[in-house]
C-alpha cells in the first residue's frame, strides 16, 4: 500500500473504510469506528501509533472495515487537523462538491 | 444499435448471480478482503478516497434512451444523483455501497448492461469514434468491429490474466477522433486497391508512466482473418510481456524493446502457426448479422439547406456559437452531428446528473433515433440530428445546462477525478480544469484562441491523458502539497505525439496564470488561422519556456 505517512511523524491517527458502504472511518480512543476525525485516537511517537494500528485488527478479522492505516495528523485550536492534502479531503469529501461527503453531514470537518 | 441474443443475455445474468453470492459470502465474512478483492475487481467495483467507485461498460460508447434512464435511475436511488463519464467512454458512480451493487447489476442487466472487464488485466472495453455511422469520410462503421472484438473478447480463457490491462480502440475514418495511436491495439479501417475492407494495425501504444505512440505492424489486416491476428498479437503479448514488474507489463515496453521489426515477425510467425491448425476466421454470415445491427436509421430525405436553421442561426447569437463549436458535418444531407457538452464554465469535466441523463435520453430519443454516443473527451453525442431540429435540441439541452458552446476550444477539457476521488491520485485535477474554465469563459476569447486540447491528470498514470494533450498538466505531490507539470504539443489524433515538459513545475496558484502565458504567446507567435498546435509544430517549445520562467 502507498504510503500515506511520513516517517518522524510526531502524531498519528488510523483510518480505514467501512467494509458495507466503503466510507471512511477513524479509530477511537474507545475502539468504535468513528465517521469523524475529530473523535479518533490520536497516538504520539512511532511506538503507540503501532500499538494503535494493531487494534483495527480485530475489526479487520470481523469484517467491519477494511485496509487500515496511518495517517499523520496535528492537533490546534480547531481539533484534529489530517496532515496531508489527501486525508484532509478524504475526512472532508470532494472539494469540488461541498454538498457531498462528512463536509456536508458532520460538524467540525476542516478544510 | 447491437441487441442482447440470448448467450449475451445468459452470460450476464449468470455473472449478476455469481457477484451476488461473492458479496454476500464477503458480507458475512467467509471471503477475506484479499480473496474479495480479485472478484469485486472484475465486476468493475474499487475502493476509492470516500468510498467505492462503480465502473459501467459502455460497449464502444454507444447507449440507447433506455439505458441512459436506466443510469439516471441508479445514480438517483443508488448513488448521489450524478455519474462520471471517462476516457473510456464508460460511466463512474462515485459512492455506491457494497452491499447494493448486486442491485445495480441487477439494474443493468435489465437494460443489456454490465461491469465486466471494467477492470482486471484483461481486454478492456472497446473504445472507437464518437461519429460511428454518421462521419462523412467514413470507409465502415467502426462499431461492427467493436462488436465483434466485444463478443470474442469477453471472458477469453486465454486473455483473462494478461500481463496488464489492455485496451484496443478502433477508427473507421482517416480523422482519428478516437486516440487509437494511444492504445495497447489501435485499429485503422482501411481500403486496398481492390476496394476490400481491411485493417491498419497499430500496436504498443499507450500513455502512463511511460507514453509510448504505437507503431505500425500491419498495413492490411483481410476482415475475415482480424480476430486471427490480433489473438496472434495477445498471444505474443501473454508469452513475452513483463509479469515481474507492473511498470513494465504493458505492451508498448515490450513493443519498445524489441522493436516494431521484430513484434511484427513474432506477430506473423504466430499469426502462420495459428491458420495451420485451424485459424478463428470471421464467416461473413456472423459479420454480416452483427453489421445489420448498425445498419443506417431511416434518413427522411431531405436539402442539406434547412432554411429553419439559417433563420435561428441569424437571430440567436448563442445558437449561432453552439453551431459554430458543438455541431460537426452528417454524411446524410440535411442531417448533422450533435456534441454535448459536459464541461460547463466551471463545472466538473464528464459530470452528468441523472436528470440531464433523463434530459438527454429524451431529446436522443426524440430527435437522435432513440441512442447517443459517449465520447472519449468525456462529452455526449447525438449522432444523426436533422438541422432544422437543432434549434429546438439546442433549447432542449440548455433548459438542462447541457448547452455550453465550447466542444474543442480551451474550456473543453479533459480531467480524471484527481485526488477529489482517487485514491491513486497525487494531487487534485477538476478544480485546476474549473479555474481553467473560469478564466476563459469568454465565448468571443474561446473561438477567437480556436482549438486547444488541455488534459489533465492527477497522477502519473494519465487516466486524464496529459500526455497527448496541446497543453498538459501533470499533477504531482511534492511532500503534501499539490505542484503541476506542463507539457506542450501532445496530440491524440492521426498526428499522435507526446508531449514535451516545458520546465519546473508550478504551484497551485501559478498554474493558471502560467496556461495563460502560454495561450498569450500563442496568440502573439500564430500566423493567420494558424491552430495552436501547428503554431507549436512550427515554432518549438523555446519562445513558451521564455514567456514562462523569464521572469521567474
Amino acid at each position: 500500500m502507498a504510503q500515506h505517512t511520513r516517517k518522524g511523524a510526531q502524531f498519528q491517527a488510523v483510518t480505514a473504510n467501512r467494509l458495507n458502504d466503503g466510507i471512511v472511518v477513524y479509530l477511537t480512543a474507545g475502539g468504535r469506528w468513528s465517521e469523524s476525525l475529530q473523535e479518533a485516537a490520536v497516538a504520539e511517537g512511532k511506538e503507540a501509533a503501532e500499538a494503535l494500528l494493531a487494534r483495527a485488527e480485530p475489526a479487520v478479522a470481523d469484517n467491519s472495515i477494511v485496509e487500515p492505516y496511518l495517517f499523520e495528523v496535528a492537533r490546534d485550536e480547531g481539533g484534529i487537523r489530517a496532515a496531508s492534502v489527501r486525508e484532509v479531503i478524504r475526512q472532508a469529501g470532494p472539494t469540488v462538491r461541498l454538498d457531498l461527503g462528512k463536509q456536508a453531514e458532520l460538524p467540525d470537518v476542516h478544510r | 444499435m447491437y441487441r442482447y441474443d440470448e448467450f449475451d443475455q445468459q452470460l450476464v445474468n449468470e455473472r449478476v448471480k455469481q457477484f451476488s453470492g461473492q458479496v454476500a459470502r464477503r458480507l458475512s465474512g467467509e471471503l477475506t478482503e484479499d480473496e474479495f478483492k480479485q472478484l469485486r475487481l472484475m465486476n468493475g467495483v474499487y475502493l476509492q478516497l470516500h468510498a467505492y467507485m462503480l465502473r459501467i461498460a459502455v460497449p464502444y460508447g454507444t447507449l440507447s434512451s433506455k439505458q441512459l434512464r436506466m443510469l439516471a435511475h441508479i445514480g438517483r436511488k443508488y448513488d448521489r444523483g450524478y455519474g462520471h463519464f471517462t476516457t473510456r467512454q464508460n460511466l463512474q458512480f462515485n459512492w455506491p455501497a457494497l452491499k447494493d451493487v448486486p442491485d445495480i447489476l441487477r439494474d443493468l442487466a435489465s437494460v443489456e448492461m454490465h461491469c465486466i472487464q471494467t477492470s482486471g488485466n484483461c481486454i478492456r472495453n472497446v473504445t472507437t469514434d464518437q461519429y460511428a455511422g454518421a462521419a462523412r469520410d467514413e470507409l465502415e462503421d467502426p462499431r461492427i468491429v467493436s462488436e465483434i472484438i466485444r463478443q470474442w473478447s469477453t471472458f477469453h480463457p486465454e486473455f483473462s490474466f494478461l500481463p496488464r490491462k489492455f485496451k484496443i480502440a478502433v477508427s473507421g475514418t482517416p480523422d482519428d477522433r478516437a486516440a487509437i495511436r494511444v492504445h495497447d491495439i489501435g485499429i485503422q479501417i482501411v481500403e486496398n486497391d481492390r476496394k476490400e475492407i481491411g485493417y491498419e494495425i497499430f500496436v504498443g501504444g499507450g500513455l502512463g508512466r511511460t507514453p509510448m505512440v504505437g507503431k505500425k505492424i500491419s498495413d492490411f489486416v483481410p476482415k475475415e482473418d482480424l480476430l486471427a491476428y490480433l489473438e496472434a498479437i495477445l498471444r505474443v503479448y501473454n508469452m513475452y510481456g513483463r509479469r515481474d514488474n507492473i511498470y513494465k507489463a504493458r505492451i508498448k515496453i515490450l513493443v519498445h524493446e524489441i522493436g516494431a521489426d521484430e513484434m511484427r515477425r513474432q506477430v506473423e510467425a504466430e499469426f502462420a502457426e495459428i491458420r495451420k491448425t485451424g485459424a478463428l476466421h470471421l464467416p461473413q454470415e456472423e459479420i454480416s448479422r452483427i453489421e445489420a445491427y448498425f445498419r443506417a436509421p431511416a434518413y427522411e430525405t431531405l436539402p442539406d439547406e434547412s432554411t429553419e436553421l439559417n433563420k435561428a442561426v441569424l437571430a440567436d447569437p448563442g445558437f449561432a456559437n453552439w453551431v459554430k463549436s458543438n455541431v460537426a458535418a452528417h454524411k446524410m444531407p440535411g442531417y448533422a452531428i450533435v456534441n454535448i457538452s459536459l464541461k460547463p464554465i466551471g463545472g466538473t469535466p464528464g459530470d452528468c446528473s441523472s436528470d440531464q441523463m433523463d434530459a438527454v435520453a429524451d431529446i436522443a430519443e426524440k430527435f437522435s433515433f432513440d441512442e447517443l454516443r459517449v465520447t472519449h473527451e468525456q462529452n455526449l453525442t447525438l449522432a444523426h440530428v436533422r438541422k432544422k431540429d437543432l434549434h429546438t435540441v439546442y433549447e432542449a439541452l440548455k433548459a438542462h445546462d447541457l448547452a455550453t458552446a465550447n466542444v474543442g476550444l480551451i474550456t473543453d477539457q479533459i480531467a480524471c477525478p484527481g485526488l477529489d476521488y482517487c485514491a491513486l491520485a497525487n494531487a487534485r485535477s477538476i478544480p485546476i480544469a474549473q479555474r481553467i474554465s473560469e478564466r476563459f469563459a469568454d465565448i468571443e476569447r474561446q473561438h477567437d484562441i480556436g482549438e486547444l486540447k488541455i488534459n489533465t491528470s492527477g497522477c502519473i498514470n494519465a487516466c486524464g491523458h496529459h500526455h497527448v494533450g496541446h497543453i498538459g498538466i501533470l499533477g504531482v505531490d511534492k511532500k503534501g502539497v499539490e505542484y503541476y507539470q506542463v507539457t506542450l504539443g501532445g496530440a491524440a489524433d492521426e498526428k499522435t505525439a507526446v508531449g514535451d515538459i516545458v520546465g519546473p513545475a508550478f504551484t497551485e496558484e501559478q498554474i493558471v496564470d502560467a496556461i495563460e502565458t502560454i495561450v498569450t504567446t500563442y496568440l502573439g507567435t500564430r500566423k493567420q488561422g494558424e491552430r495552436f498546435i501547428d503554431t507549436y509544430r512550427r515554432v518549438g517549445i523555446d519562445p513558451f519556456k521564455e514567456s514562462l520562467y523569464a521572469t521567474h
